[in-house]
């Protein structure tokens, strides 16, 4: 929680710093960002690589584990698709790739700002903020209304870690380990889905 | 684009060679922070700077929520579904 306040600020700050226009338009460089995000992505590949804990949840319980990310996947681009034609000047493609953020809304915002544009990134950023708030908010409320799986499909990738502590609390802690191999396995497709639908548009 | 896939499955098989290696991981998630921290920075610093992005911002804000509640909306009725046919049987073939 901390930590995404932080980085929220970091932005906030850029923002800032943007409209005041006191920073040099040679820190503006799209080069260096490039450079960083494929530092980033190579990194987060580590992460992920060294992070052993979703094979350890697979072994124990089996592949019907998979069934809770694959119902997080179809559920969120149907609602995407079914509540597209509410949204003003996005193609359909932009909406998904969106969506496609699960609530992983740093990775996303970066990747959909330097691979397509950058008010679709902002989009991405408010719509992923948005999606942990919710979950974090309102995960008793799925539990009693959608059942015990529904607060960690609606935190997406966060339910390995900012959602995490919320979503044992209201479905139990035997639902850790689903919990955390359903946010590792959407963190990993988060940056392969969201260069896709970008590709495509 | 390519590259971006290309690095992550490259970190992912270094990572492979990395684990159980604690203070390794403990700096690549530092040095992950940190460029998500001077990413967003940069992403702020182009919209700021953009008075056209600035001034459509409400829209934007808008557009997002929408995403957002057709998102998480769809993924809870899934997640019911799958809760309710797939995970519960057992309780439900016992009550």
């Amino acid at each position: 929680m901390k930590t995404s306040l932080i980085i929220l600020l970091f932005f906030a700050a850029g923002v800032l710093a943007g409209t005041l226009d006191f920073l040099p338009a040679a820190l503006n460089g799209k080069d260096m960002s490039t450079l960083a995000l494929y530092l980033l992505m190579f990194l987060v590949g580590i992460s992920i690589g060294a992070d052993d804990r979703a094979l350890e949840a697979l072994k124990s319980h089996g592949l019907k584990l998979f069934l809770v990310p694959l119902a997080t996947i179809i559920g969120t681009f149907a609602g995407v698709a079914a509540i597209h034609l509410a949204t003003t000047n996005l193609l359909f493609g932009e909406s998904m790739a969106v969506g496609a953020g699960f609530g992983y809304y740093s990775l996303s915002s970066i990747i959909i700002g330097e691979l397509h544009s950058e008010a679709l990134g902002v989009t991405a950023l408010l719509a992923n903020v948005m999606r942990e708030i919710i979950t974090l908010l309102l995960a008793p409320f799925f539990v009693l209304w959608f059942g015990k799986l529904s607060p960690i499909s609606a935190g997406g990738a966060t339910s390995m870690d900012t959602t995490l502590p919320i979503i044992t609390r209201a479905s139990g802690n035997e639902f850790a380990i689903v919990s955390l191999f359903h946010g590792m396995v959407l963190t990993i497709l988060v940056p392969l889905l969201v260069t896709f639908i970008i590709s495509m548009i | 684009m390519l590259e971006i896939l290309f690095l992550m499955a490259f970190g992912i098989l270094i990572g492979f060679f990395l684990r159980g290696k604690k203070r390794a991981v403990f700096w690549v998630e530092k040095a992950i922070l940190w460029s998500i921290f001077l990413l967003l920075f940069f992403l702020g610093l182009s919209i700021g700077g953009d008075e056209l992005i600035m001034a459509s911002l409400p829209s934007l804000g808008l557009n997002a929520f929408l995403i957002t509640l057709g998102g998480v909306s769809g993924s809870v009725l899934a997640a019911w579904a799958t809760w309710k046919f797939l995970f519960n049987r057992k309780k439900r073939s016992t009550q």
